[in-house]
């Protein structure tokens, strides 16, 4: 109770500075937030920036759905030299890329972000590993396996990632992305490889080879998905019996819709999303207010209560609570809860910057073939 | 023109004898100047079209294409590099004045404004020819205002790649403002260590193969849209006009629904779980076990995408069939042709206009399409153009997307000429 009232003291203390600042902060000001759509965008809202616009009237938020392709976005608006967008929600590894462009933001978080409630430097309380040059975390979230459980017998429930490579005792077709991330990783996983050993193992000829042989084994029973909402889509239709996905996605489909999916959590693969700004953005001073505001502490607890992400922040995980509307204890879908992650895959995002172009060509091609 | 004539009422003939009009001017002049107001009256009513076409599609064009050869990374980022790098002999690596250059190159770099910087593009440039590339430059980069001579040790201690001859002859290879390396990729070639172009690692190459079936799904495609239009586009043309206005409306429905809907309608009736699959079930056609795959694959691509191009084909056939007059028919048979060598004889060919119509537009439409593929297609639905997409998209590689594009261009121009020399364009007839 106390760091809730110590959390809405800040929040009063940021919209107090933000009123003092003086009259041209008053002035209507719309800002543009790039995100991922559906669920997630919704967890944003509510979590974010309802909350934010009610202490700032004069700030209108948009959204806008285009993360999916935001790093083409970003260069093109400033190669255009006409930057629309205000603040956008990007994968760690892209916005690495845009970062060694230039065209976002640097961030020093320390001074533009909200220490945490004890007096923690931001710095300190992301996670560790999480922060970048010009990135600033938001959530974990991890890639997971997620089966229909009324297409398996009571008792022959799949509940590891070897069963995804199992089609004698798991018979039916799988739903995979179509890229080499995630796949590849649970390929050599599954073939028998530790989580911290599987880069290691990848960036090898032989073990890149072992990976597409593992994949052969299953080649003629994958669907594969584009789209983040097309996963628990092909899972529900029943065109699939096990898909792999986003676990909000999957936790949105069978919590909040009712979908009769189990997600196995041995093998998640775990990364971080989070906020980047664009550099020459139109309305840099409300973004930093924004941003000051929407990663604290509290705020980043409470988007788990809409969707289940886990909050980036060390200090949010003890006030992570109940579903804001289903009323169930969020902890036990959080990636980061102990109870389910005992075998996680932290994605590397420093290898894929360096294998994934040619990695992408050679799974085309397997594809394809 | 009117200013023209009315002028040759009053022609007189001046002291030279030259024809001049009323007010004295020779006549010629006259003409031209009238000839000359005319053309600039039109020319001014095409203009309008004539910048539209240019800004909105010559000049992407031409940007595409230049964007398939335009390679300004190495040249911006290494030019002291580049410079030293001229007198290596491609043997082993270069000596330590090269390096010196490298590092100075970067300090430069690293003085310039964030977004101004040249190594961010250089590192995501030369990964394209080689993997490891980016991270060699993102990790040395930051750390060479520290470095000390001898600078070839500290490059090596650095990243292992900076010890890589491959990595030397990329950067001399790529150190010209010009390439063909984005070519040589959509070719699925590569370069060897010698520089000669060759096939890539077999379970590299994708676009050739891809080039291919694109062809062959928009072939099969346009086959299949002639077979299925061809009798309803007769049908409409012989019915009165009240009822063909009404199948009309029917072929124009669909067209003018939107394309994600339909492609979603399709899904829905495809899927396995399907209404088709379904229905076969339910009548006990096939067993449950042995629903067929009817989407997700080549067939989800051929059977959705036939369907929205179909009115592509009916429309320039039933434009042309309608000015057929029936008695050619007649005739034929009463001079005793039977109904298949009067159809074969008299009725085909004149339909092949429209035919050739129907067919160039479904064939050039088909071969550029994307989202239906990509939503129905699965992996063996795919066409070349998803892979463009997802390079300008996901995986950002513009110049190779500008050279695909540009060698689907000039693929089809070429059909366009093959076709044009064996049924000649000016057949065509769309109505």
């Amino acid at each position: 109770m106390s760091i809730r009232k110590l959390s809405i003291l800040a929040a009063s203390g940021v919209a107090a500075a933000a009123i003092t600042a003086g009259a041209s902060a008053q002035e209507p000001v719309s800002l543009t937030i790039v995100s991922w759509g559906g669920a997630y965008t919704q967890s944003q809202v509510r979590a974010y920036h309802e909350p934010y616009m009610e202490l700032n009237p004069h700030v209108t938020i948009n959204n806008d759905d285009g993360s999916a392709n935001a790093l083409a976005g970003l260069r093109a608006q400033s190669q255009a030299g006409n930057v629309t967008w205000d603040l956008v929600d990007m994968l760690p590894s892209d916005a690495q890329l845009a970062c060694d462009e230039g065209i976002i933001m640097p961030i020093d978080h320390d001074e533009m972000l909200a220490a945490a409630p004890d007096g923690t430097p931001a710095s300190e309380d992301f996670l560790p590993g999480s922060l970048g040059e010009c990135f600033i975390p938001q959530i974990v979230y991890s890639t997971v396996l997620t089966f229909n459980t009324e297409l398996f017998p009571e008792d022959a429930q799949p509940d590891s990632i070897e069963a995804l490579f199992d089609v004698e005792n798991y018979p039916g077709r799988r739903a995979l992305q179509d890229r080499p991330g995630t796949n590849l990783e649970w390929a050599l996983y599954a073939d028998g490889v530790a989580p911290e050993d599987i880069y290691d193992v990848l960036a090898t000829p032989e073990g890149q080879d072992r990976a597409f042989a593992k994949l052969d084994t299953i080649k003629e029973h994958i669907v594969f998905w584009t789209e983040g909402a097309q996963a628990p889509q092909l899972l529900a239709d029943g065109e699939v019996v096990m898909a792999t996905g986003y676990n909000g996605r999957m936790f949105d489909a069978a919590e909040v819709e009712g979908q009769p999916f189990a997600i196995i959590w041995d093998g998640q693969v775990v990364e971080w999303d989070g906020w980047v700004v664009p550099a020459d953005g139109p309305n840099l001073d409300v973004v930093m207010d924004y941003l000051y505001f929407a990663t604290d502490t509290q705020r980043l607890a409470d988007q788990a209560k809409f969707i289940s992400y886990g909050p980036a922040r060390a200090s949010s995980a003890d006030l992570v609570g109940e579903h804001a509307d289903l009323g169930i204890d969020m902890n036990e879908h959080m990636p980061t809860n102990p109870d389910n992650y005992f075998s996680p895959i932290i994605l590397d995002n420093d290898f894929w910057t360096d294998y994934g172009d040619e990695l992408r060509e050679r799974f085309a091609n397997w594809m394809l073939q | 023109m009117a200013q023209a004539d009315a002028g040759t009422e009053d022609l007189t003939r001046d002291a030279s004898g030259q024809m001049v009009t009323a007010d004295g001017v020779p006549l010629k002049q006259s003409l031209k100047r009238a000839e000359r107001r005319r053309k600039l009256v039109a020319f001014g009513l095409v203009t309008p079209l004539l910048l539209f076409l240019l800004v909105v599609f010559i000049f992407p064009i031409g940007q595409m294409m230049w964007r398939s050869v335009d390679n300004p990374q190495v040249v911006n980022a290494l030019p002291l590099t580049l410079e030293a790098l001229e007198d290596w002999d491609g043997q082993g690596l270069p000596d330590e004045e090269v390096y010196a250059a490298l590092a100075s190159d970067f300090r430069t770099d690293m003085e310039r404004a964030r977004r101004d910087q040249f190594s961010g593009p250089l590192g995501v440039r030369l990964n394209y020819e080689l993997s490891g590339a980016r991270g060699a430059v993102a990790r040395t980069v930051r750390n060479v205002p520290d470095f000390e001579a001898p600078y070839k040790e500290a490059f090596l201690d650095s990243h292992r790649l900076w010890g890589d001859v491959a990595l030397w002859k990329v950067i001399e290879r790529e150190g010209r403002p010009l390439t063909t390396a984005y070519y040589v990729a959509a070719m699925d070639r590569e370069f060897d260590a010698d520089g000669n172009i060759v096939m890539r690692d077999e379970n590299r190459q994708i676009y050739i193969n891809l080039y291919m079936r694109t062809l062959a799904l928009s072939v099969a495609i346009t086959v299949l849209t002639i077979l299925l239009g061809f009798p309803i586009a007769y049908y409409m043309s012989i019915l009165p006009m009240r009822y063909s206005n009404l199948l009309m409306i029917f072929v124009l429905l669909p067209f003018w629904t939107s394309l994600l809907v339909r492609t979603t309608a399709w899904i829905v009736l495809l899927q396995q779980q399907g209404v088709i699959n379904e229905s076969l079930v339910a009548l006990g056609i096939i067993g449950d076990d042995g629903r067929f795959s009817l989407m997700y694959n080549m067939w989800g691509t051929i059977i959705a995408m036939t369907h929205i191009l179909l009115p592509f084909m009916v429309l320039p056939l039933y434009s042309v069939m309608r000015t057929i007059p029936p008695s050619y028919v007649r005739a034929a048979k009463s001079l005793g042709a039977t109904p298949f060598t009067a159809f074969r004889k008299v009725y085909l060919p004149q339909t092949l206009p429209g035919i050739g119509a129907g067919a160039v537009l479904v064939f050039i439409i088909s071969i550029g399409y994307y989202i239906t593929p990509a939503l129905v297609g699965g992996q063996s639905g795919r066409m070349i153009s998803n892979e463009i997409a997802r390079h300008m998209q996901q995986s950002l590689n513009w110049g190779l997307a500008a050279a695909l594009g540009t060698i689907l261009l000039i693929g089809v121009l070429v059909l366009y000429w093959v076709y044009n020399r064996l049924v000649g364009a000016q057949n065509l007839k769309l109505g």
